[in-house]
């Protein structure tokens, strides 16, 4: 009879005690984010689509044109041309261009790139009906870039 | 009271209005609340902070095909949800809101028919209720749904014996089975209302305990929502429901949890009379809004229990009604009727 009893109490107090528990995270504020709306930055080690790195004394990406990036490349994705013109030092880049459909993210350019003119981006919100939107031209990417 | 036809059809919107309001906005905050305590934000997109997405759900349901699958008993079928929604709707005729308590109204009691058995009425249309749940699972030709509709008979049973006893022991301390009368018994101040161990019910924290327990078990809600207990029985007794034959259950599962607390807040927590004394100016005043701080505040509890505590298994649901809510109700009752009755006989 005292268990039947002392079951009620306890059985009581620890209803009480998680009623006050979601009281307490109801003024809490939200910890998500509307995320159209709102969202977080991507860690600096995540691996989106690769980009020229710009830098940011000349205002301009440092590649060479040497094309070991694209001799890497296992699932060719990348396209690049440099021409050599008059009164400049080495070959200058006219032509980047990714083609993201087969990229497998394996970083084999990077790992090439002797000066290191190429990183990964942060770029994840990428979502398209067509294929062609997976084509980019990273030479206008790196003008338009800050 | 006067019974013309204005006042009839005033009534008649105004309680339909009240409880599809009531129904839509209480999902509103339902899953508002309930995304807070989960600290997420809830409905957000329709209409500032999600306050149009009731409307937008309802068009939805009401623009949906209404199935009715094969081998149903079809008029059983289609009767199941007016049986949710028609009785949830008729008790609003007899619950008083109150007085206005301002105005040039001040005195006009806001109630569509007071009656000298509104108690008796209400817990007649609430038992109804369990049919609504029974003929749904029934005639849907669902296990599911029949499992569910098992359940939850045998709940709204078990858990309607302590509900009226208590209702009983709260009748014989007033001495009346009309609402407006059980209320005002109550009138001065909150230590005068009948959860309080005062006014020679010495029961009455209790008689509230148990009374609460069987509002949440007879509404079906969490922690006794085993009738739609959706990760074992998808939907309970309404999975075979579709378009407004699921709202109709809806929308009188949250019209239930109103009259819930409006009758717990008539029975135990003085009604719309003010917890403060008379002689308190403007606060001390009895009005219709006191009635809704205080059942709002109940809602509020219930919602907050359903997303503080896990359902229970059909087992210790049961034991909880046999084992402990009907004897402490039989106990109350009889206690009370010592208190009331025998103490004065023997002169104390």
């Amino acid at each position: 009879m005292a268990g039947y009893f002392n079951s009620i109490l306890t059985g009581t107090k620890s209803l009480v005690t998680g009623l006050l528990i979601t009281q307490a995270e109801f003024f809490k504020k939200p910890v998500t984010l509307q995320y159209p709306h709102e969202s977080l930055e991507m860690t600096p080690r995540y691996r989106g689509h690769i980009q020229l790195v710009k830098n940011p004394e000349t205002g301009t990406h440092q590649c060479i044109s040497c094309g070991m990036c694209q001799k890497g490349c296992p699932s060719g994705c990348i396209t690049l041309k440099g021409v050599k013109q008059e009164g400049v030092k080495g070959k200058v880049l006219v032509q980047y261009d990714l083609d993201f459909t087969t990229c497998s993210l394996c970083g084999q350019c990077i790992e090439n790139c002797k000066p290191g003119a190429i990183e990964f981006s942060l770029e994840y919100n990428l979502a398209s009906t067509n294929k062609e939107d997976f084509h980019y031209d990273l030479l206008e990417r790196v003008k338009e870039q800050k | 009271m006067d019974l013309n036809l204005v006042h009839m059809v005033l009534f008649l919107v105004g309680i339909i209005a009240f409880a599809a309001g009531n129904a839509a906005y209480l999902v509103w905050v339902e899953r508002k609340g309930a995304a807070r305590i989960q600290r997420r934000t809830g409905p957000c997109e329709v209409g500032p902070a999600g306050l149009i997405q009731p409307l937008a759900d309802g068009a939805k349901l009401m623009s949906k095909q209404i199935v009715f699958p094969d081998g149903i008993d079809k008029p059983l079928f289609m009767l199941a949800p007016m049986f949710a929604m028609i009785p949830a709707v008729m008790i609003f005729v007899t619950i008083p809101f109150g007085p206005v308590g301002f105005g040039p109204f001040a005195d006009f009691m806001i109630v569509a028919r007071e009656m000298n058995i509104g108690l008796l009425m209400i817990l007649a249309f609430a038992s109804v209720n369990v049919m609504a749940l029974l003929l749904g699972g029934w005639s849907s030709k669902n296990k599911y749904a029949v499992i569910s509709a098992i359940r939850g008979v045998s709940q709204g049973i078990a858990f309607e014996i302590p509900l009226v006893i208590t209702a009983i022991t709260i009748v014989m301390i007033s001495g009346s089975m009309q609402l407006s009368t059980i209320v005002e018994a109550q009138a001065g101040g909150f230590w005068n209302w009948n959860w309080m161990p005062l006014q020679g019910n010495l029961f009455g924290p209790v008689s509230f305990i148990v009374f609460f327990i069987c509002f949440l078990a007879e509404t079906n809600r969490a922690p006794f929502d085993l009738g739609e207990a959706e990760s074992e029985l998808i939907a309970g007794f309404h999975t075979e429901y579709s378009s407004m034959g699921f709202g109709l259950f809806f929308m009188g599962e949250y019209a239930n949890i109103v009259i819930g607390a409006s009758l717990t807040t008539i029975l135990f927590l003085g009604g719309w009379t003010s917890p403060f004394p008379e002689f308190v100016p403007v606060l001390g005043a009895s009005s219709f809004l006191w009635f809704l701080l205080k059942i709002y505040l109940l809602i509020w509890t219930v919602v907050l229990i359903r997303w503080t505590y896990p359902r229970v298994t059909l087992w210790s649901l049961l034991n909880l009604a046999w084992k402990i809510l009907i004897p402490f109700a039989l106990i109350n009752l009889l206690g009370s009727a010592v208190l009331i009755k025998i103490l004065p006989m023997l002169g104390l």
